[in-house]
């Protein structure tokens, strides 16, 4: 791991005042940093191994030890930048390609930060959903066109089938061999109770997750691990994976040593084999291809599922959510270029796809132009962080959220960004059992359920604010967002006005 | 191979919701005429024997778990797509991407078959599937391909060698068996190709019987032919390509 040329990027610090040699910082840290020097009585680093995860710090009995950031630097450079140079070093070393995990951290515009909500004063009474009933559910699926009645007069049912959300948020698709199974039980769990949906993603479906069917949505992606028909079957909904926020345009791959134990046999692979999900999916080169593949799943499972066509945020995002309006999809999920991942590469990460806050903003307005917008309906995702967030988003024209980084940071994440290494100190994103049993399920479900549970009582007083009582009654109400720091192109694609107009 | 005892659906009358509902009424014992592209038949059925005659559309069998297809023509793409189980016939040739991602039952065609056939085969345990070609392949034969038997049979007589251009690419598992001595062929790096010995071909006996059962070929002269095996060196195939940042 340690490069010659590297100095370590973190320090340990450690106060000898407080430190009493416990050592439980060693056995904490699955990265080797601490170790007990037996001849001189006291706890020693190898900073060279430290991420900077922060469990060696949250656990120390005394609170002796933090983590800090190294002031050891190269030269100042402002366009040779310390990453920059280490990648360099990195790759000089090994020839690989840089891999990286969880969202572009490059400081890159956040629209959501430079979009400001809009509330009554005066001329509309604002609501408090205190003492006043307020709507937080949506349904997702295609809306019909018009009402029918019968020659009774009776209306028909012609509503095809909808995923009901106790409140506008999902838990986006993170799979079991990315995440650990205490992590997806805690989602399933929390979903669950939430009434809201978690998402297998590409990695099949335990068998001990079949129970929470009614808030799961099974993904299909390209290497089609784990699917048959019961796990068709046991989801509420089946997601068509074409791509990730975090890596449009590349596939998967879980490495062979990830593929053990339950991950083979809920992948449906050999342990020790690579899954590797095809940049593409094979059979699908044109819209009438996706078509195909929606259909084939449907007829699959009769018609009782609405299906998601999830793809990442690039450009002429617009033109292929029309298309995939067109394909037969109910729900169109979009991630934008800040999506986590388990593992991506560097290049790809930090340099493929763009915002979600602009993706969004072109698609509904295209679908709306085109007189289509109800025929599906629209998950974001790719760094939703709060419920304010979620209320833009909305506004924005989305009819619900997706978050998966926001959720495992509930369930102890401390965004490090080395999920691939395979060794989470938090027991998120790792296999091995002594890791893995560090979260307690339970315990994480119920941190999952307060998030949400805030989130939706804060979207329920942003609403109030605005005088509106119900989500449906925002969603695509672009009045009620004004921007700032933004040029006039900005703003245009977004359909808001500057703030003070 | 008309059965009498087996209901009838004409295909013309339905679309592939309608013909996939008669199915299931049927019990997924039917015999299907009129058949020129409906797409999707027998989508995921568990169990019964379905009769086809014509040519059924993209699609064919996808997620099929159980249940016996023979069809009289030819089908075209996406034959047996996430198959799990059963069986698919195919008397004629079949189109592009044949099998893609099956990880359980069989697939028999008579004649040729497109690009990518046997794409991403998988295989897990007990669950082995198996793809075979009577005729010959095009390009990207068992590409990704994770586990499971495909066998190649050339039988087609024409110019056109026994598999197009790159099969194997990107193959991390699973063995093909071409019926041929493969010299005109180019082989991936990632993949090793030998003559295939009596213990490779013992292998496959089984398979090779049934074919020619189905479609009462003459087992001697078939096997009067060199084969070859082809093999992936590594099930790890991209493990040295990334480092961590």
């Amino acid at each position: 791991m340690a490069d010659l040329f590297i100095y370590p990027e973190f320090e340990v610090v450690r106060n000898k005042d407080r430190c009493i040699a416990c050592r439980v910082c060693e056995r904490q840290c699955s990265n080797g940093v601490h170790s007990y020097d037996e001849e001189c009585g006291v706890m020693v680093s190898d900073e060279a191994r430290c991420v900077d995860c922060q469990r060696c710090v949250s656990l120390c009995p005394t609170r002796a030890l933090k983590i800090v950031k190294s002031d050891c630097t190269f030269r100042e450079n402002a366009n040779w930048q310390a990453d920059t140079i280490k990648e360099i070093y990195k790759q000089a070393n090994s020839g690989g390609v840089l891999l990286s995990s969880m969202g572009n951290p490059k400081p890159l515009p956040v629209y959501w930060d430079r979009i400001l909500i809009n509330a009554s004063q005066v001329t509309n009474p604002s609501i408090d959903p205190l003492r006043e009933p307020m709507e937080t559910r949506v349904f997702l699926g295609k809306k019909p066109r018009a009402i029918e009645r019968g020659e009774d007069g009776k209306l028909k049912d012609n509503l095809t089938p909808q995923l009901e959300l106790s409140m506008p948020v999902m838990f986006s698709a993170m799979s079991y061999g990315s995440i650990s199974y205490n992590a997806h039980k805690s989602l399933a769990e929390a979903a669950s109770r939430l009434g809201i949906y978690y998402n297998t993603g590409e990695g099949g479906l335990h068998e001990d997750f079949y129970v929470y069917g009614p808030n799961t949505v099974v993904q299909v992606a390209s290497g089609r691990f784990g699917v048959h028909a019961d796990y068709l079957d046991a989801g509420a909904a089946i997601e068509i994976k074409m791509g990730q926020g975090a890596k449009p345009g590349i596939g998967g791959h879980l490495p062979g040593t990830k593929i053990v134990g339950d991950v083979s046999r809920t992948r449906m692979i050999p342990e020790g084999s690579d899954a590797i999900s095809p940049a593409p999916h094979h059979d699908i080169y044109s819209i009438e291809d996706l078509r195909q593949l929606v259909y084939s799943l449907k007829e699959a499972t009769q018609y009782k599922k609405p299906v998601i066509v999830k793809v990442a945020a690039v450009h002429n995002i617009a033109a292929i959510a029309s298309g995939i309006a067109r394909s037969g999809a109910d729900i169109i999920a979009i991630d934008g270029f800040r999506g986590g991942t388990g593992a991506a590469p560097t290049r790809i990460r930090d340099n493929v796809g763009i915002p979600i806050e602009l993706a969004l903003a072109a698609c509904d307005t295209r679908l709306r132009e085109e007189g289509i917008r109800n025929d599906v309906s629209l998950v974001v995702g790719g760094s939703i962080r709060s419920a304010s967030d979620v209320v833009k988003a909305i506004a924005l024209g989305a009819d619900a959220c997706y978050i998966a980084t926001a959720a495992l940071l509930a369930l102890g994440c401390h965004l490090c960004r080395t999920c691939q290494t395979g060794l989470c100190n938090w027991g998120i994103a790792t296999q091995r059992p002594e890791l893995v049993k560090r979260l307690n399920p339970e315990l994480g479900a119920e941190r999952l359920y307060n998030l949400m549970t805030a989130w939706r009582h804060e979207i329920m007083e942003l609403l109030g604010g605005m005088g509106i009582n119900s989500i449906e009654t925002l969603r695509g109400n672009r009045l009620m967002l004004r921007g700032v720091n933004m040029t006039e192109k900005e703003l245009e694609i977004l359909g808001i006005s500057h703030a003070g107009e | 191979m008309t059965s009498n005892s087996y209901p009838r659906i004409n295909a013309a009358k339905f679309d592939h919701a309608g013909i996939n509902r008669k199915i299931r009424e049927a019990g997924g014992v039917c015999e299907i005429y009129g058949c020129l592209g409906e797409r999707f038949i027998g989508a995921g059925l568990e169990a019964g024997d379905i009769k086809i005659d014509g040519v059924p559309g993209n699609a064919l069998g996808a997620y099929l778990n159980g249940a016996h297809i023979t069809v009289s023509g030819d089908a075209q793409d996406a034959v047996g797509d996430t198959m799990n189980d059963g069986e698919i016939i195919v008397h004629g040739s079949i189109g592009d991407a044949a099998g893609y991602a099956m990880r359980g039952g069989r697939i028999f065609v008579r004649g040729d078959a497109g690009y990518r056939a046997g794409i991403h085969m998988k295989e897990y345990k007990s669950k082995r599937p198996v793809l075979v070609i009577g005729g010959k392949c095009g390009s990207f034969l068992g590409e990704y391909q994770a586990g499971g038997i495909i066998v190649v049979l050339g039988l087609t007589e024409n110019e056109k060698p026994i598999v197009s251009n790159f099969p194997g690419t990107g193959m991390h598992g699973g063995m093909m068996l071409l019926r041929s001595d493969c010299r005109d062929i180019r082989f991936p790096k990632n993949v090793t190709a030998r003559p295939a010995s009596p213990g490779d071909m013992a292998e496959v006996e089984e398979i090779i019987d049934d074919y020619c059962r189905i479609f009462k070929i003459d087992k001697k002269a078939l096997l009067d032919a060199p084969f070859t095996k082809v093999v992936p060196d590594s099930k790890n195939p991209y493990k040295q390509m990334y480092v961590a940042n």
